[in-house]
């Protein structure tokens, strides 16, 4: 059986059409890591972003199978790391989350073992409850309340505060 | 969603002339029982009492009845409440709310929870709408127009809430801005940029002397704080450079008028007071106009009503209002 999944992680093919690697041999000293037959895959997470990511989607949270590689070889990143979520299907709102810590990841949509559908995230037009305001002064940082951002500039990653109005980059922002 | 007033950066150029109308119906008769029956409450978590005086005089002026605190330490606030559930309880007895708060976004926040209406009276170093709003009427009453004016802001124009404000805010009507600050309090370059951005024609002054003042319909002064500069040496140099000086005005224009958001210190001398050109007091009078008309729009009150309106009081003498 032919699937992204059955592939060896650090090896695992762009999401380029059918989803698989090459068909049955697999080196020995590989990771082998069984098929995905309905999920979503999460690739080309910066190393150092994968935990941030997993909060973002409250993985720790799944009750399905959830396969995490870290420290991954990757010929565009140098290291990256996956993350193989079994049985569960991600709204973009909930995906565009990600665009916050890793606007690069490639995600893929498996049924049936076959990738049906290749996404890349993008920066939605407000952050509810996602990011920390970087004002001390802010009512957000001193009440138990959702933040609320609204993107100023998606080109220059600029986010203004919806309550005091400070703007800040996206690349240094903290999660709430 | 209710009246608030959080700000006015929103506000069009229609809403902001109708406002200057109410605001002139309530100079003209000040005192009224249009708000009768109804409870306006003052919360200020952070002390000011010269906005707060003006909002009470405002609300019993037109006949309201005020409750509210003055000073935070009294409230519930020392023992760990937080905003809103104290917005909440007070919404229990008031029609409206006016509320100053030293963090920077409460009064947004407050006006998402509270069922009545939120008036800002300042929201630390964001917002400060009543400011604007009485800045606005003064330069309108004292020009005529708020069109085509040449505004020029003095001293303090990098943590100047009161100038941000009256910048936004004049970009509906076609003006002129002069910026006059020392380097350290240099007019943001955010503020630079929404002028380009919305056409707004400015000019930075390095001199602060009688041929800059010539030009000007409006001398907009603020305070040089000591406690703004890392360099105290420098604060040393620059502050007498941007005091106002009566032989200034030599070849000021005649309508031109000086205002400030007081308190002053010394940017103007004491001479200028009895000047005609000084226009500071009267202008802190106009607040009491423009909060009248702020809470009367916050509750829902027209401009249509308030000139039907049958309950002006006319027995006490002209000078006392």
């Amino acid at each position: 059986m032919s699937s992204y999944s059955t592939s060896q992680v650090q090896t695992a093919p762009s999401l380029k059409g059918r989803a698989g690697g090459e068909s049955g041999s697999v080196p020995e000293r590989n990771l082998i890591v069984s098929a995905l037959d309905h999920g979503t895959v999460i690739d080309h997470i910066p190393c150092d972003r994968l935990f941030e990511v997993i909060n973002l989607l409250h993985l720790q949270e799944m009750t399905s199978k959830v396969t995490i590689g870290f420290n991954l070889k990757s010929s565009k990143m140098g290291t990256k790391s996956i993350i193989k979520i079994a049985d569960r299907f991600f709204t973009d709102e909930e995906l565009n989350q990600l665009s916050i810590v890793a606007p690069n990841v490639t995600l893929a949509v498996i049924r049936d073992y076959e990738v049906v559908e290749k996404k890349q995230v993008c920066l939605p037009d407000d952050l509810h409850a996602l990011v920390r305001c970087n004002n001390p002064k802010c009512i957000t940082n001193n009440e138990p309340m959702r933040t609320l951002f609204h993107v100023v500039d998606k080109q220059a990653g600029t986010i203004r505060c919806h309550y005091c109005n400070h703007e800040q980059e996206i690349q240094k922002v903290k999660l709430v | 969603m209710n009246q608030s007033l959080v700000t006015i950066a929103n506000h069009s150029r229609e809403k902001i002339e109708y406002l200057i109308r109410m605001a002139k119906e309530f100079e003209e008769h000040p005192n009224r029982l249009l708000l009768q029956g109804r409870v306006v409450a003052t919360l200020f978590f952070e002390p000011s009492t010269r906005t707060r005086l003006s909002f009470e005089t405002a609300a019993n002026r037109l006949g309201a009845r005020v409750i509210g605190f003055a000073d935070p330490k009294v409230t519930s606030g020392t023992k760990g409440e937080t905003l809103k559930d104290t917005i909440m309880m007070v919404s229990n007895y008031a029609d409206v709310i006016v509320m100053r708060h030293h963090l920077e976004g409460a009064a947004l926040y407050a006006s998402e929870i509270s069922p009545v209406p939120i008036i800002n009276a300042g929201d630390g170093a964001n917002q400060h709408p009543s400011q604007t709003m009485l800045d606005l009427y003064t330069i309108y009453q004292t020009q005529g127009t708020l069109d085509n004016l040449n505004i020029y802001l003095v001293g303090d124009l990098k943590y100047g809430r009161t100038v941000h404000s009256l910048l936004t805010a004049m970009r509906h009507f076609n003006p002129t801005f002069h910026f006059i600050a020392p380097d350290e309090l240099a007019m943001p370059e955010t503020y630079k940029q929404y002028c380009r951005q919305h056409g707004i024609r400015y000019v930075e002054h390095q001199d602060f002397d009688a041929d800059v003042i010539a030009g000007a319909d409006i001398l907009y002064m603020t305070r040089v704080q000591r406690e703004r500069f890392t360099d105290l040496m420098e604060y040393e140099r620059v502050k007498d450079r941007y005091l106002l000086k009566l032989d200034m005005l030599s070849k000021a224009r005649d309508n031109m008028r000086i205002l400030h958001p007081l308190p002053r210190v010394n940017e103007i001398e004491y001479a200028i007071d009895d000047d005609p050109h000084a226009y500071y007091f009267q202008q802190a009078r106009n607040g009491l106009f423009a909060r009248q008309a702020l809470i009367c729009d916050a509750l829902g009150i027209t401009l249509e009503q308030v000139k039907e309106d049958k309950t002006i009081i006319q027995t006490l003498p002209p000078h006392s209002l």
